[in-house]
């Protein structure tokens, strides 16, 4: 897996584990495949998905792929001028 | 500064939705409605247009999108939303109008209006989920089907023989001029969901210069009743409905469209008065007056003996005298020879229905109406039937004249006014204490610019008002 230098901001994403249904579609479209469905159980009885903790790039592509509004925001970092 | 992306232009928590879990959708999971809401969303926030924005939420799946949609909301019956959507942006032309509808909704009992709409150019950004599959209800099979899917209404999968072929909704809308913008999307890849971003925003852009017409159809599949996890369901997408569903902009004008501007619509009694031309003293408004008596007449006859004519008469007459009336008619599809009936009501107050069911008053022209409706007079009720059909025994309590009312036209002057006759006898025996003067301008009222037959007619109605001012009523 490609890591960025350690100096540089990562982007990364916050997946919010009671709002996920579990339905898989940010881990198919992760290209990095850092995200994967956890065995843990949120309140409402899903599986929720985990951030693996590196690689994320920043694509947005779980972003807009989870279909669950509150689920998952990503954090970018500020780009350098 | 970093940057957080997230959800825009739905609301953070959905209270609408009550219960339990208000930060989620209602969606099952793997629903793509939740992707094409928060893109929807996104785009009205980025464009700034959530405070001119009204959603319109369907029946279906998405019957709930006023829980999510940070805009002004709006959730109609099965099909309407075009209809609805029509009323909104004719009434608020800064209104941008989201019409968000499923495959039953819009492409099976919303069709006509859908097309109708769609060739009228209304402004309004249309969003098409087709998923192939009635999804809230259960399963069932859709317009939008597949060929061989099965549903639960499709157990042998979907035969065109008995169900005919997918509707391709936006071919469809691309047979017809007016749409500014078409386009169908899905979100079965990436690059595909970014286009179908775009699309969306074309659509609401093309609403925000208030351009006119855009559809956007958005394939995804149903997987809860389609049985598929979200990988088959994609593939599901990808390799069976875009087939059959090719994707792509099948019409974008936007550049050359220019902003349709309506003129601004006035509901002002006066100006609803000058369009109907009830703005001049034939139409006074009527003055309330609770202690004066209601009457209900019934009037029926062949279609051609004037019997809606002579119940308009009657109406006018109450109407410039200052009463509330109602006029309702109800005849057969034949203009002559079928039978005719209508009601009149005339009050000191508001009419409620316009429905004569029980009648003071029945003036029968013929036999069969006699018959029909000499049951329906209420005790110490009046009946004036035509004398050319016979003797006639009255049920008990109910006073009866024969008129001849053709004979009275002929004396009168004109053989063809017998239903004008019926209102002289009617102004000299109904009891309604309405003013000579009443009926003489509803009845120059009733033939404008036609002055001999106003004059004929005005002679006839002295005439058998002469004459039945003096026959003695049991």
């Amino acid at each position: 897996m490609n890591q960025l230098p350690p100096d540089v901001p990562a982007p990364y994403p916050v997946i919010d584990p009671l709002e996920c249904k579990s339905c898989g579609r940010c881990v198919m479209v992760c290209p990095k495949k850092v995200l994967e469905l956890g065995d843990e159980l949120n309140a409402r009885g899903y599986a929720f998905t985990r951030y693996k903790g590196a690689g994320c790039i920043g694509c947005l592509n779980c972003f807009y792929a989870c279909p669950e509004p509150n689920a998952i925001k990503v954090h970018l970092p500020a780009k350098e001028t | 500064m970093e940057q957080v992306v997230q959800t825009r232009g739905l609301y953070k928590t959905f209270p609408r939705k009550g219960g339990a879990a208000q930060t989620a959708t209602h969606y099952c999971p793997g629903c793509e409605h939740g992707v094409l809401h928060k893109l929807i969303g996104e785009a009205l926030a980025d464009l700034d247009l959530q405070d001119r924005t009204i959603v319109i939420s369907p029946v279906g799946c998405g019957v709930f999108a006023y829980y999510y949609f940070d805009t002004g909301n709006v959730q109609v019956a099965h099909g309407r939303a075009a209809a609805v959507g029509t009323g909104i942006s004719r009434t608020q032309n800064n209104a941008v109008v989201v019409s968000y509808q499923g495959d039953g909704d819009l492409a099976s009992i919303g069709l006509n209006e859908t097309l109708q709409a769609a060739n009228r150019g209304e402004k309004i950004a249309v969003f098409f989920v087709n998923n192939t599959v009635y999804g809230m209800t259960g399963g069932q099979m859709a317009p939008t089907t597949l060929v061989g899917s099965k549903t639960i209404t499709s157990p042998e999968g979907r035969d065109p023989v008995q169900a005919g072929y997918p509707l391709h909704m936006a071919e469809l809308i691309n047979q017809l001029r007016a749409p500014v913008y078409i386009a169908r999307v899905s979100f079965s890849n990436m690059g595909k969901l970014r286009r179908a971003r775009q699309a969306i925003r074309k659509a609401l852009e093309i609403q925000r210069d208030g351009k006119g017409y855009a559809f956007v159809e958005v394939l995804m599949a149903c997987p809860t009743n389609q049985k598929m996890n979200v990988e088959e369901a994609t593939r599901f997408v990808a390799e069976q409905m875009e087939v059959e569903y090719p994707l792509g902009v099948l019409r974008d004008r936007a550049a050359e469209a220019v902003p349709i501007v309506r003129s601004e619509s006035d509901y002002a009694k006066e100006t609803l008065d000058r369009i109907f031309s009830l703005d001049t003293d034939r139409a006074p408004d009527a003055q309330l007056t609770p202690d004066a008596p209601t009457f209900r007449v019934k009037m029926a006859g062949f279609g051609g003996q004037g019997v809606l004519s002579m119940g308009i008469i009657l109406a006018r007459t109450a109407c410039q005298a200052g009463k509330f009336v109602s006029w309702y008619p109800s005849y057969g599809p034949e203009q002559r020879g079928g039978t005719a009936n209508c009601g009149v009501v005339m009050s000191g107050t508001p009419v409620g229905t316009p429905l004569v069911t029980a009648s003071d008053i029945l003036v029968a022209m013929n036999r069969p109406s006699l018959e029909k409706f000499l049951r329906d007079v209420k005790p110490g009720g009046l009946l004036l039937y035509d004398a050319a059909m016979g003797e006639v025994t009255p049920p008990a309590g109910v006073r009866a004249l024969a008129v001849p009312a053709t004979r009275l036209a002929q004396e009168g002057g004109s053989a063809r006014a017998a239903n004008t006759a019926m209102v002289g006898v009617l102004a000299a025996l109904g009891g309604f204490d309405l003013p000579e003067r009443a009926y003489r301008e509803a009845i120059t009222c009733n033939f404008a610019g036609k002055d001999a037959v106003v004059q004929a007619n005005l002679a006839v109605f002295d005439h058998a008002r002469a004459w039945a001012l003096e026959q003695e009523l049991p």
